[in-house]
Order: structure tokens, then sequence, then C-alpha cells
């Protein structure tokens, strides 16, 4: 069942925001940017996984990383929050650095940010109801009532019915998981909105049904939106710029990691051609690397 | 083209000298990791207890499945301890013709060490498996992570709840054995094996005294923290996937069970120095 989600309308904001981002320079006209990366590199077990990433992300813009399986976006995506420490340099959000921050002061930082799981993440040993009303209760001195209020109005929001509230996650569909995912994340009205592959393992439908919740959020709110994806529909529709990562793994230790950093429009015009075998899902360069290290 | 295994080149150059002290070595910084690991867990574990006690809405549950849900298991495999027990000693202390003393031999078997020690694996086995799993699941499926970023700190959120829960409630548990054990003991004793009811309670009062009562109670508390602390960590560092899941629940069950004896071997050595340091000699069953 798809609920009739409102068009996106015209937004000249976000049209600025596309044109601005052709530069590799973040856009000028915002104020500092809300997140920022600087020179970050992360290892698990001694393994590289990123390796001096820099990035800036400016308020009210909607950033795409897209990348192989296993290239470190949802690992880039988890250290801008700082769920993942980096091994080496810094992460500022609002220009805090977040290892310096004690805990009352990275509670609030997160109080500011939402995260849409990939699974959605909802509490199994909770209902739905319980669920979106989790960060209300840990961060709001509300009464039951105007919990019940905001509840049943983010998920009216996201397009779902009333009965949801009772139900319990493993009762849902893996879309209505995603938009409960989507509620909650957005309960707290925050300003950083992450998504981590927010359509895999939904139908065509349905992912466009996640794509324009994506879009009518940001026409709602002032968000700042990261979302990781493999799927290039999703970030040509809702990102006014793409980052794309390559696996540390398979470069030389002088090669950046970003491969592009450009407006999802040039995506296809890129000059290095994997990203533009990426965009078009050509594997045969790929497969090559595949036998030849199946061969050695 | 059958695809080649891959070798360590390194590896397979060194000597065997050399390669079983890499392995012994690559055990030990592996083990003390992970006892640096599981300190640092229980030590922020004990922070927050300290600094903020748990909501009732997340401490009542974990009563109920530690304490409520674990009595039946407890008091059955406390009444058939029991039972064993007379079993087991009747025939050895018949055959020297001190039957009568067996209530002495039962009880104070129990309330010192198989009450404490069988409530203690009860527990591991049935709640610390099911924290592991249950803590892992919600590691894989990134629910601690979603607590996270909600501002919730996952171990004041989901550990001390249960840490309080194993350690609050495994002294009534212990309590529960060690009663449905005497009870068990005294039915096969004076029920079956006929041996004379006062007799038996008589002995039984002789040497049973409270310090053995206290000695069992204050290291079911020892337990049940090792327990949670270890079954909550196991959970914690879940490996990815069903297999992980099914590992930590494993481990958890079995570093548990190996602890709880280490500990039971080091407080008992420390609480008979104290009991000798405080009452120079005591009642003896022979």
């Amino acid at each position: 069942m798809t609920e009739p989600i409102a068009a996106p309308e015209f937004d000249e904001s976000r049209l600025s925001l596309r044109e601005s981002c052709g530069s590799s320079e973040p856009n000028d006209s915002n104020d500092a940017p809300l997140v920022e990366a600087d020179d970050v590199s992360v290892q698990f077990a001694g393994q590289s996984i990123l390796k001096e990433v820099t990035l800036r992300i400016p308020r009210g813009q909607t950033l795409a990383i897209i990348g192989e399986s296993g290239c470190g976006k949802t690992v880039l995506m988890k250290t801008l929050i700082g769920l993942v420490k980096p091994t080496s340099g810094r992460v500022l959000f609002d220009g805090n650095d977040l290892s310096s921050l004690n805990y009352a002061a990275l509670t609030e930082t997160r109080r500011r940010l939402g995260f849409v799981f990939q699974n959605a993440a909802l509490f199994d040993s909770m209902t739905i109801f319980q669920n979106v009303a989790f960060p209300l209760r840990q961060h709001e001195q509300l009464s039951p009532e105007e919990i019940e209020a905001e509840v049943m109005q983010r998920l009216a929001e996201v397009g779902l019915p009333d009965e949801v509230a009772r139900k319990r996650p493993a009762e849902l569909s893996g879309g209505m998981r995603k938009r409960v995912g989507l509620a909650r994340a957005l309960i707290l009205k925050p300003e950083l909105v992450l998504y981590d592959e927010p359509t895999t393992g939904l139908d065509p439908i349905m992912s466009d049904v996640i794509n324009e919740l994506i879009l009518s959020t940001r026409r709602k709110y002032p968000v700042t939106s990261v979302i990781v994806t493999h799927d290039m529909r999703t970030a040509r529709k809702v990102a006014d710029r793409v980052l794309m990562l390559f696996p540390r793994t398979r470069l030389r230790s002088d090669q950046s990691q970003i491969l592009f950093d450009g407006p999802p429009s040039q995506l296809e015009h890129a000059e290095d051609r994997r990203v533009r075998q990426f965009v078009r899902g050509e594997a045969g360069e790929r497969l090559m690397e595949l036998r030849a290290s199946q061969n050695e | 083209m059958a695809s080649v295994a891959p070798t360590d080149d390194s590896r397979s150059s060194d000597g065997p000298i050399t390669r079983w002290v890499t392995d012994w070595g690559t055990i030990v910084v592996d083990g003390l990791t992970m006892v640096g690991d599981i300190t640092l867990f229980a030590w922020q574990m004990c922070v927050w207890m300290f600094t903020r006690l748990p909501l009732q809405g997340t401490l009542l549950p974990n009563f109920y499945q530690v304490g409520v849900l674990s009595l039946p298991v407890v008091a059955l495999t406390g009444t058939f301890i029991g039972m064993v027990l007379a079993v087991q000693s009747y025939y050895q202390f018949a055959s020297i013709g001190l039957e009568s003393r067996l209530g002495g031999v039962i009880n104070m078997s129990l309330v010192r060490e198989l009450g404490p020690v069988l409530a203690a694996t009860m527990l591991a086995g049935r709640v610390g498996s099911a924290m592991a799993a249950v803590l892992g699941t919600m590691r894989v499926t990134e629910q601690i992570d979603a607590l996270e970023t909600m501002g919730a700190d996952p171990i004041h959120y989901l550990v001390v709840p249960r840490f309080l829960a194993c350690i609050l409630l495994i002294p009534a548990l212990t309590v529960m054995a060690d009663f449905m054990g005497i009870v068990g003991g005294y039915f096969y004793s004076v029920i079956i094996l006929g041996i004379d009811h006062a007799a038996y309670q008589t002995n039984s009062r002789e040497f049973v005294g409270g310090f053995d009562f206290f000695s069992g109670i204050f290291k079911s508390v020892f337990f049940g923290g090792v327990i949670a602390v270890v079954s909550c960590y196991r959970g914690f560092h879940c490996l990815p996937g069903a297999e992980g899941v099914g590992r930590a629940a494993t481990a958890a069950f079995v570093y548990s069970f190996v602890l709880i004896l280490a500990i039971d071997l080091v407080l008992n050595i420390l609480l008979d120095a104290i009991y000798f340091a405080l009452w120079q000699h005591s009642a003896t069953i022979l």
C-alpha cells in the first residue's frame, strides 16, 4: 500500500544549491559548514577503511555518498556523527570537535541529528509508538498527551495510519519500517538527517516513496542531509551534491579515496572512468580485476 | 580454473619455533586485550550506576526476567540436587554407622557450595545466554547504534539494569536453591531412606551455622555480577550474523561458568581464612 505523497514543489534555494555544487568548494553563501571532516582516517583491526578524507557539508545541503560495497560509505557517515571514532583527523559538528566533547555536550549534539538506519533499527521490544516516542522521552519533558500528538503527527507525515502505532516492528513490511525509522529520526526536528541506504531492499515504487519523503522533509524542515546509497536514481533525484568513494585497498597510497565530488548532473561526464562505470553499472573492468586476482 | 587458497609467504618461511611463539603470543595478547576491554566495560557500568539510576521502565522487566522467571528452574534443580546428595552420601555414611549425620553433610554442602553455584549456573544458562543473544542481536541490527544516536548511553540503558537485576536477585535465588535442596535432601533421607527425623534435624542444626549461610549468599552476589558483566560484554562485542549471535550466547555461558568456579575457589579460601581467624575451632561432622 502506498499512501499519496505530495509532489515536490519548486524550490529556488534548492536550485541555487545544485548550481553552487559544481565547484569543489562548498557553498560560500551559507554560514560555516554544519559538518566538517578534516583528514579523517579510520582503521579496523589494522585494515585501512578511510584515509585522509576531507569533507565539508554546508547547511541545507543534501549530500549523497556513493561507491562500491565496502568502500567505507557507512563508516564515513558514522564517523561524521561520532559513532565511529577516527584513527586520526577530526570531525567538527557546528564548529565543535566531536572528540573533545564531554558526554553531556555529545548528547546535546546528537539531539540535533537524526539517523535513518539501513534496516530501520527499530527496537524489537517496543511498539511503533514507543519507538517513535523514544527520542522525545529521552530529551524532552512533555506530557503523555503532547507526546502522543507529536508521534501521531510524525507517523502521518510519513504516510502511516494510526493503527500502525500499536504494532511491533516485526509486524511491518520493510518499507513501513523505513518510514517509521524516518518518523523517529525527525521527531526532534533535527538539523542534520543521515540516511543509510534508504531504498535498499525496497521495490521501485516504495523506493520512490522514500525519495519523495526525503524531498518533502527537506521542504518542511531546514535540514542538512547525508544519504549513503547505491541507488543512482535516489542520488540523482534528491541530492544537491554527490561524493563518490573508492575502496582504500584498491588504491595506491598517494591516491585520493574521493573519486568524484560535484553535482549529480556531472556524474555522467566525470573525468574518472571509474565514476562513469559505476554510474552506468558497467562491471567490465571490475570483472577483469576479479579474474586476475583469481589467477594469481 | 580452480582457485588457489591464499598463502602467507612471510609466515610459511618462519621456523616452527617462531610460529609457535607467534601463535602463543597472539593468544596471550588477545586474552590480555579482552581482559582490559571487560575491565573498562565494567568500569563504565559502575560509573553509570553511581551517577544516574536506570529508569523504572528498564529495571522492572529485567527484574522479572532474572528473578521471577528463573525461580521455578532454580527450585526444581535445587530439589533434585538435595535428593542426589542424599542418594550419593547415604551408603558411605551407613557403612561406618553415621547415617544420622547425613542432614549435616547435605545441608552444609548446599548452603556453602551447591546452592550458590547451582543458582549461578542456572542464571548463567537461562539469563546470561539470553542477555548475550538479545544484546548481540541489537548490535547486529544496529539498535545499539540507534540508542547512541538518540543520546541514550547503551551501557546505562541496557547493561546497568541487567547488572542490578543479577546482583540484587541472585541472593534470593540462592536462598530458594538452598531451601529446596534442604527439603529434597530431607524428603529422600527421612521419607525414602528412613533416617530418624529427630537425629537428622539435630545434626542439621548443629553443623550448619549463620556463617555458612552468609558465605553462600556473599559468594552469590559476585557470581551474579560476573554473569551480567560477561554476558553483556559478549553481546556488545558480538560478531555479525546469526553465527556471531550464537557464538556470543555460547561464550557468555562458558566464560561465566568458568569464572563462577574460579571466583568460588578464591572466595572459599578467603572466607575460610576469615572464619578461622574469627573462630579458632569449628564443629566437625565426623
